[in-house]
């Protein structure tokens, strides 16, 4: 739990400054059927970028990265409203871009196990041609889709929630089902925390990293058909740009390790909401919004510099000689 | 200060001399008041087994860890180095056995960089790879210069290696376990410009574990035990039983067989025919019955760890054949040695066996989990039972299954892995000193643990360097020497340290 | 066998310059008026400013890293140079050097951070990403055209050539800097550390190489590209915006690569990375003669590329390493 304790107070002190400059900030309410607050928009728009943090995770708990999670949520945005725009029935619109999605993470998971190629250049192939892809799909026009089962998913509403947010419950669930409750989560960190210990314990390696590539793609293929159902419409060259980092930004502050092993899909979650209260915080605190990203190059480092071995021990060591010095000098 | 000791006769005045050199490392003491000294133009051999401080003896030479007590003088002046580049700069070179060059970047340049020949301000090719030829001339060594070093044997590389350090002037050269990976013929090579180097005056510190190379290349040794010097001898006035006995030390106590009689064994578990890897262990033949301890003697590098892992398939092997109960198995992976009932307990517990983030119930539960797969948890109540119950009959302390195992004392660490394997229940449980580096008390458990489980009918590979703690549990001795096994002997009355010593110093050979 | 291996080197940059060929050669006969010295000279003039960011790329890149900020940075010197010039009137001859010199400071500290504190290169250069385009926004939202006088005459200058044929500046700049590139990678000291340290950062320490400074270094050389880079942008499109040169790391980075230099470091040439570029700019040229292609086949060609020569590096080291 301590684990979580600094993204806690961070997201706590971004609440904070919220109230203070927005005395309602907190209050929800029901109009017309439906959940208001600025809360529930935190949580409504940041959960495609909460899927895509939680299957990041995986990824990175293997030791690995994902950058081509963007290109697969413009993919599976573009693929989704291209069906829907030719009469394919919702339910056929989302199954072909979900299996798309999972089908391009087995090709990541398949060059990185079995090919050997190291994650972070496995998955740049994807993120390069996966947007032109992505472009393909939709013949470089924005797609606009006009289905009211489809604008569910990113910007309905069931039993007065967003279903945004009910999807990303229902993912969170299966997700810490199959690796708390079903041995996958331990199977991932120590596949991450000691390669070779885990294949001399009889784990299947390559099996798992490339379920957890299929999985991430999977993440990202949903928030994809989020984002796209959200604005009725799918644009191959813009739809989660950027992504990745967010989501690797994400996983970061949530304290799991980029080198692999542990990993906390709690963590992961507070991290996302970071970032998104960052964005509506600065919004609601009148700095331009352009600002976000200075924000966030500063939690970067700053998060980065205090899981460094390297910077604690320089800290430490200057403030153990000082110490010392003042033991001296008394 | 200390007093200059009396001169020893009829010796040149050594290039470097070490006096009573101690280190203590958090937990153990590496090096207690070692004395070592290296003559000008010998090959002066560094004798003992795993933790006897070679290696940190030749990282307190070289400025990787400060010494804590005790001085080293070079040319009989004090000195101190920081790190293994300034111990470079003053003469004293190290080559390893992982040789560190960059292979990417050509014969040439290995041997010079950083230090490149310059005409107007730019790196002069043509003078480098000039020079680089000429030097490795010198070394009977024709290649082509301007080639990768990746093009090139480990050998060659290592001869590269060699090179650099002798034009970087060195006087004293290291080679640390160089021939560990090398052919007959790559030593002979290495020898010949061994040779060379000591002609010219140069001091060689060498470590191997072949008793044959020292004996060949050798003038002098210093053995090392347990941090202490055991003392340093003429290579021609020492004989390899003597030597044996003096880097495994006995201690003259009655030896007590933890086994009852003798029992007679005619289920056989596991048979290896043939069995070999190139480069690794030469083609060994060897049944392991079931209930039977067979135990591995042998000096560190023999060996022993290479059989152990072509038994559980850790490593591809190149030849031969296993038969588990009789009828023929393909052990291509740990998961196919698993299957058959095989479980192995690694010697490096750190690279590979335990995951330091995980817990000690999960690192417990870890190879029980992987042959059910990730769908099949083993349930909590199961887990926390046969957690519970191996931390209560292994006394692993603290008996907290949640601990992070990176935070437990080797023993300790050692007991989670041994449990690990038990609750598989295995048929065959190989453990690759399993005793190394922890307390007595938890020593005397581990072994009276294979006793008990052997009685049980569990056969039982014990790979130990202590040969007194294999005459205590094994049913038979397997001897092991430069890489091929070279006895097998049934433990007996007639067998004692002193006959497995000399089986080891002879090789098997009468 | 190793007079073969001493010109191994060669052989991945020979296969891009092959593939160049080939696609000139495909292009000239399928398409009218293709096969010009012209349309080269044109890749060129396109490009001029990716080859330079790609110089630098290639220098972090053969030490093993990675810099995901020079997009950002090549943006952000757009941006400063054309508000400079345009807000308070700075001449140009005070802004460039300005800008070259903000470029190479934060790749600096980029690389004192990723030398000192041990933290990947990828997360401190993603950083430097989100502060440099951060930084962009800050400063102005909207795009700032360049009216500088100078600075417009300098940037639509045409050098002609014999023959009717004509480069920009920036080709000549661009020139420059892989030539000085190309030595320093070749002839001196630092270069040949930039290989070893790529090699194995352990041997290149224990054989008394300044890795730590070497590796400050070439960050440092990556922000100056990517600063000379953003000015090259500014005389292309007379304007600093912040949505300028989005991605570029990417292309740079898929330039190196296919340019046969190794992602994992110590092994590539810069005569590799001027084809890789040229690679990339020739299909942009082709998918324009096409008509009918639209320009996201490019993405989809370069990730193809990218697919090939990466798998063709894996093959070729685990040969190599036996």
């Amino acid at each position: 739990m301590r684990r979580l304790l600094w993204p806690l107070v961070i997201l706590a002190a971004l609440l904070a400054v919220n109230v203070l400059f927005t005395p309602g900030f907190f209050s929800i309410q029901v109009r017309e059927g439906h959940l208001y607050g600025s809360l529930i928009d935190i949580l409504r728009f940041g959960a495609p970028l909460i899927l895509v943090a939680l299957g990041m995770t995986l990824v990175i708990a293997t030791g690995g990265i994902d950058l081509s999670v963007g290109s697969v949520v413009a993919i599976s945005g573009a693929l989704a409203c291209l069906q829907i725009s030719q009469d394919a029935g919702v339910f056929t619109a989302v199954v072909l871009a979900l299996g798309l999605s999972v089908a391009l993470g087995v090709w990541n998971g398949f060059l990185v196990a079995n090919a050997g190629i190291q994650p972070i250049i496995a998955t740049l192939i994807l993120m390069v041609a996966g947007r032109g892809l992505a472009q393909l799909i939709t013949d470089g026009q924005i797609i606009t889709v006009n289905d009211p089962a489809f604008k569910l998913i990113g910007g309905g509403y069931l039993l007065t929630v967003p279903f945004g947010i009910l999807l990303v419950l229902a993912v969170l669930a299966v997700t810490a089902f199959l690796t708390r409750r079903l041995a996958l989560g331990m199977l991932i960190e120590a596949v991450g925390g000691n390669a070779e210990a885990s294949r001399l314990a009889g784990i299947r390696a390559r099996g798992i990293i490339v379920m957890v590539y299929a999985f991430a793609a999977l993440c990202a293929g949903v928030a994809g058909l989020m984002i796209s159902s959200n604005v009725s419409s799918a644009d191959g060259n813009n739809a989660g740009l950027w992504i990745e980092l967010d989501a690797i930004l994400a996983v970061v502050i949530g304290g799991t390790s980029l080198a692999g092993g542990r990993f906390s899909l709690a963590g992961t979650v507070l991290g996302a909401l970071i970032i998104q209260t960052l964005t509506t915080t600065i919004y609601s605190i009148g700095v331009p919004p352009e600002t976000t990203l200075l924000f966030k190059a500063l939690v970067v480092t700053v998060v980065c510099l205090l899981q460094s071995a390297a910077f604690r021990e320089k800290v430490f060591k200057r403030r153990a000689r000082t110490a010392g010095a003042q033991e001296v000098a008394a | 200060m200390k007093k200059e000791r009396d001169v020893v006769m009829a010796v040149p005045e050594p290039i470097l001399r070490m006096t009573g050199i101690g280190k203590q490392f958090p937990g153990v003491k590496a090096l207690d008041g070692v004395d070592f000294r290296l003559l000008p133009g010998e090959v002066h051999a560094l004798m003992g087994e795993n933790g006897a401080g070679k290696s940190t003896l030749i990282k307190v030479l070289t400025g990787v860890h400060p010494v804590d007590t005790g001085t080293i003088d070079l040319d009989g002046v004090p000195v101190a180095f920081t790190g293994p580049l300034e111990a470079q700069r003053a003469g004293i070179s190290t080559v390893y056995q992982e040789v560190n060059l960059c292979t990417n970047l050509s014969v040439a340049e290995n041997i010079f960089i950083g230090r490149e020949p310059r005409k107007r301000g730019r790196i002069d090719w043509k003078r480098m790879r000039a020079r680089a030829a000429e030097l490795l001339a010198r070394l009977d060594l024709d290649l082509d210069v301007s080639a990768p070093l990746e093009a090139y044997s480990l050998a060659v590389r290592q001869m590269v290696a060699i090179a650099r350090a002798v034009d970087i002037e060195a006087r004293v050269l290291i080679l640390d376990e160089p021939t560990s990976s090398l052919d007959a013929g790559e030593v002979a090579q290495l020898f010949k410009v061994m040779r060379t180097l000591k002609g010219e005056g140069i001091a060689i510190l060498f470590v191997s574990h072949f008793l044959d190379q020292i004996y060949e290349i050798a003038d002098r040794m210093t053995i090392l035990r347990n941090g202490r010097r055991v003392g340093e001898y003429l290579v021609s006035e020492l004989s390899q039983v003597e030597l044996v006995g003096k880097m495994i030390g006995q201690e003259l106590k009655e030896l007590e067989r933890l086994h009852g009689e003798a029992k007679r064994f005619d289920a056989p578990l596991v048979e290896a025919r043939e069995l070999g890897r190139p480069g690794a262990i030469e083609p060994f033949t060897l049944t392991i019955h079931e209930g039977e301890v067979v135990g591995l003697a042998g000096l560190l590098g023999s060996g022993r760890t290479e059989v152990a892992r072509l038994l559980f398939g850790a490593d591809h092997a190149g030849g031969g054949e296993i038969a588990v109960g009789g009828t023929p198995a393909a052990l291509r992976t740990p998961r196919a040695a698993m299957g058959h009932g095989i479980a192995f307990c690694s010697e490096d517990r750190k690279a590979d066996g335990l995951v330091p983030d995980l817990t000690v119930r999960e690192n417990i539960i870890l190879a029980l989990q992987a042959t059910r797969g990730w769908t099949r948890p083993v349930p909590r109540e199961q887990q926390d039972a046969l957690v519970g119950k191996y931390i209560k009959a292994l006394k692993i302390s603290p008996p907290h299954p949640e601990h992070l195992v990176r935070n437990l004392s080797g023993g300790n660490q050692q007991k989670v892995l041994l449990a690990r394997w038990l609750i598989l229940e295995p048929r065959l449980l190989i453990l690759d000193e399993p005793t190394r580096g922890i307390d007595v008390g938890a020593k005397a458990e581990i072994q009276r643990l294979v006793v008990e489980l052997s009685d049980g009918g569990m056969a039982v590979l014990f790979i130990s360097a202590e040969l007194e703690e294999v005459l205590r549990l094994s049913h038979k001795v397997g001897v092991l020497r430069d890489r091929r096994l070279v006895a097998q002997l049934p433990n007996d009355e007639e067998l004692t340290t002193e006959v497995l010593m000399e089986t080891i110093a002879s090789g098997g050979r009468p | 066998m190793s007079a073969l291996a001493s010109r191994q080197r060669y052989l991945p940059a020979l296969v891009t310059g092959c593939l160049f060929a080939a696609m000139f050669v495909a292009g000239g006969i399928r398409y009218e008026g293709f096969a010009s010295g012209q349309v080269i000279l044109n890749v060129f003039v396109d490009n001029a400013f990716l080859l330079v960011v790609a110089v630098g790329m290639t220098f972090v890149i053969l030490t093993g890293g990675i810099d995901l900020s020079v997009g950002s940075v090549v943006a952000l010197s757009t941006m400063i140079a054309a508000t400079l010039m345009s807000g308070p009137g700075w001449p140009p001859y005070v802004v460039i050097p300005l800008v070259l010199l903000i470029g190479s400071g934060l790749g600096l500290v980029m690389g004192y951070i990723i030398h000192a504190f041990d933290i990947q290169p990828f997360i401190v250069t993603l950083a430097g990403m989100f502060l440099a385009r951060g930084l962009c926004y800050t400063i102005g939202t909207e795009s700032v055209p360049i009216e500088d006088a100078t600075f417009t005459a300098f940037a639509q200058t045409r050098i002609d050539l014999f023959a009717e044929m004509w480069i920009s500046p920036s080709v000549i700049i661009a020139a420059v800097v892989v030539a000085v590139a190309a030595y320093v990678l070749h002839y001196t000291r630092l270069g040949r550390a930039v290989y070893a340290t790529g090699g194995s950062e352990q041997s290149a320490l224990l054989m008394g190489l300044p890795v730590g400074r070497t590796k400050i270094a070439v960050y440092t050389i990556s922000g100056f590209c990517s600063a000379l880079g953003g000015v090259l942008l500014s005389f292309y499109m007379l304007s600093g915006y912040g949505l300028h040169a989005v991605g570029m790391e990417l292309d740079a980075i898929a330039a190196v690569v296919i340019g046969g230099t190794l992602l994992t470091g110590g092994s590539g040439l810069l005569l590799g990375t001027v084809l890789g570029v040229l690679v990339l700019g020739l299909i942009q040229t082709i998918i324009s003669f096409e008509g009918t292609l639209s320009s996201w086949w490019t993405k989809i060609f370069i990730g193809l590329l990218l697919f090939v020569f990466i798998v063709l590096q894996r093959l070729f080291s685990s040969r190599s390493s036996r």
